[in-house]
């Protein structure tokens, strides 16, 4: 699975909606649940499940799922 | 990995069996799916599905509210899929940042309204004392001590008015100390520093809680420590407020459920454990009395800890049972003769130990010991024999411990189920009262008629209205019996004070023992007074008296006292739950009749001038002159 598959599992959790209806487009404008509560649990969940700690500027980036998976994908590489 | 399931099956399977109104198997799958890949995402799933079957399963419902000083939101659906783990729906009412004082201090607040069971107050140091913490340095030393009184004196204040205005139960967050000190490794040297300040303001606290009634102090210091540095995210508390890093929010909320769990009734009354790989390493069958591992060095000390750690639970009223595999004689020679062993035959209530299936096994332990099947524990390092369980007997509480023996005893030291609020005598010696109970058992069989059997007993009881000294007792047998219990209302410790106190109304107690033994204070009735008709409200009786005639005498002094107050009718209601069976025909066996049934139960009156209740003969039963005058 891939990251964004990931990420889009733990979004369907959190905002209540099918993972088939997530993609990476998905954003706050999107998602009619994404408040500001949510994307607090969204990040919690994020850094549960890769052992991830975001920075607030990180967290700002976070504005759509795929956004989102890339930023999970450069913390997760060892940057050369 | 190739043996898990893609995550979006095990949820899309409990969406199918709620579409199909498979209620229960799909609160089950629920359960594991919590279980299997516990975190904020799955919470969030958990809580969504919770809302669609809540109405539709037999939980506890349970009304908490937090009032915090830092953001505790995203800890809630974590608490609420752990609630529903051990049985219990969570309402949650969260007050806004700060506002604790005005909440706890108007009476008409949205707090109140709420009608909460229990109230937690969440309030860091920094929040409520700033010049103890951020300002420390500034302060002289007298104007230190003089904001810690303070500080102190405040909770105290809280506390009363909360009491005031609630009887709900009210958990403390103690505060937590600085881990740099304003003065570096000087504040160490002395009692007066930032540390030695908040450690103050702690004692206060757990004395201001022991000085009231279902007031708890959660030690908030404690829990950071067993979770070391990195339970704070400093990130997330400039950024949200939020000072618990991610992976730690699950453990606040089980902190929580330690408390939440013994307040909703869900403990676990016994704890059944396996032998082989367990109790010791090795299989005593095929390692022997000198193979088995059990000692106090490695890698037998991690079986002595789980020991120990039942022990402990043993002090604490919680029975312990064995339910293993073997051969009689091996397990037995082991358990009465390994020098290792700290756990013996006489701190076991009950054993099974035989080839047979666990879950007959379990079942036979439960009716042994005269408990219901969901008041039972159970652990096993086998995990087949775990699923075997959850499948068969899903009332069970399974304890989940992985193949590392020496985290068994943390996890038993964990497990909610065993947490109790208030320790009474007769808790503390529960294992010595069943080997008496086998005794009276083996006694019983011996005599031709119950009434032979009875006399032979010597029952003598004490009837008291409550005191000071039993108000938790019996605020514990309410929140506790199952069975013989005619309308299972679960009451505080200050709701039971109230009730004392209020005109009309009448608390008994009462203590039985015989010839084998001291049973304790196993039975409680309340009772109202309305007009010339006296109404029981509560009646129960522990399970160790159920038939013993000690109901007869307890409701015959009811109905005599009710008769010299000037009443003319004795009503109750029994209201029937999946486990009083027990006291269904209570009212008809002792002469009441049915004045009205409705959707919740039957209503029975009796009419005092033609009673014929009586004190059974065979029971001596002491009544103080003050229970008659009241």
């Amino acid at each position: 699975m891939s990251v964004l598959d990931d990420v889009r599992n733990m979004a369907s959790d959190i905002f209540g909606v099918p993972a088939a209806k997530l993609t990476g487009e998905s954003s706050p404008e999107t998602v009619e649940s994404w408040d500001s509560v949510q994307h607090l649990n969204l990040v919690l969940a994020i850094e549960e499940k890769f052992g991830l700690q975001l920075d607030p500027e990180e967290i700002e980036q976070m504005k759509t799922l795929g956004a989102t998976a890339t930023l999970i994908d450069s913390k997760l590489q060892p940057s050369s | 990995m190739s043996t898990e399931r893609n995550p979006g099956n095990r949820r899309a399977e409990i969406d199918g069996l709620i579409a199909e109104s498979k209620i229960d198997r799909a609160a089950a799958a629920l359960r594991e799916l919590w279980r299997r890949e516990t975190g904020s995402a799955t919470a969030g799933f958990v809580c969504s599905r919770l809302d669609q079957l809540r109405d539709k399963l037999p939980l506890t419902r349970f009304k908490l509210a937090i009032l915090r000083s830092f953001t505790v939101e995203p800890i809630l659906p974590q608490l609420r899929a752990e609630a529903l783990a051990y049985g219990i729906d969570l309402e949650i009412h969260l007050s806004d940042f700060n506002t604790y004082v005005q909440e706890i201090v108007d009476a008409g607040s949205s707090l109140y309204r709420f009608a909460p069971n229990a109230v937690v107050l969440a309030v860091r140091a920094e929040d409520a004392a700033s010049d103890l913490c951020s300002r420390f340095a500034d302060l002289a030393p007298d104007a230190a001590h003089e904001a810690a009184n303070c500080l102190a004196a405040s909770f105290e204040q809280w506390v009363k008015a909360f009491r005031q205005n609630s009887q709900a139960t009210l958990i403390i967050h103690s505060l937590e100390r600085p881990a740099n000190p304003a003065f570096g490794v000087l504040d160490s040297q002395t009692e007066s520093g930032q540390s030695g300040l908040i450690r103050q303001v702690n004692r206060e606290l757990r004395r201001i809680a022991g000085d009231s009634r279902g007031v708890y102090v959660l030690d908030y210091d404690a829990l950071v420590a067993r979770h070391g540095s990195h339970w704070h995210d400093e990130r997330k508390w400039l950024m949200a407020r939020l000072p618990i890093s991610a992976e730690h929010l699950i453990h606040m909320a089980r902190e929580w459920m330690r408390f939440i769990v013994p307040l909703a009734g869900r403990t676990c009354k016994a704890l059944v454990v396996d032998l082989d790989n367990t109790l010791w390493g090795g299989i005593i069958g095929e390692d022997g009395m000198a193979g088995i591992k059990l000692s106090a060095e490695y890698p037998g000390a991690a079986f002595q800890a789980l020991q120990r750690a039942l022990l402990d639970l043993s002090r604490r009223g919680v029975l312990l049972a064995v339910c293993s595999k073997n051969n009689l004689d091996d397990a037995i020679e082991a358990i009465e003769k390994h020098p290792g062993m700290l756990v013996r035959s006489k701190d076991f209530a009950a054993m099974r130990i035989n080839w047979g299936d666990k879950s007959q096994n379990i079942r036979e332990i439960a009716q042994e010991l005269n408990i219901g099947i969901d008041s039972l524990a159970f652990l096993d390092d086998n995990p087949f024999e775990r699923e075997q369980i959850r499948a068969t007997l899903p009332e069970v509480t399974v304890i989940d411990i992985g193949a590392n023996p020496m985290e068994y005893a943390a996890a038993v030291r964990d497990c909610p189920v065993f947490e109790r609020l208030s320790l009474s005598a007769e808790d503390q010696q529960r294992t010595a009262m069943y080997a008496e109970q086998r005794q009276r058992s083996d006694a019983e069989n011996k005599f031709q008629s119950k009434e032979d059997f009875f006399r032979y007993l010597e029952q003598e009881a004490d009837l008291d209205p409550v005191t000071d000294m039993t108000l938790a007792r019996v605020a514990q047998l309410t929140q506790k019996t199952n069975q013989f219990n005619v309308t299972t209302r679960r009451y505080s410790e200050p709701q039971i004070a109230e009730m004392a106190k209020k005109p009309g109304w009448n608390i008994f107690s009462i203590k039985v023992r015989d010839r084998f033994g001291d049973h304790g204070l196993v039975g409680v009735a309340i009772t109202r007074d309305e007009g010339e008709q006296c109404e029981i409200d509560t009646f129960l009786l522990s399970c160790r008296v159920i038939g013993r005639t000690v109901e007869t005498a307890l409701l015959a002094h009811i109905a005599k006292t009710a008769a010299e107050r000037g009443c003319q009718r004795l009503v109750g209601w029994f209201l029937p739950t999946k486990k009083n069976a027990p006291a269904r025909d209570f009212y008809e066996q002792h002469g009441f009749s049915r004045t009205e049934t409705n959707d919740a139960g039957t209503l029975w009156a009796m009419e005092l001038r033609t009673s014929r209740l009586a004190v059974p003969e065979w029971i001596k039963l002491n009544v103080p002159e003050t229970a008659n005058t009241r």
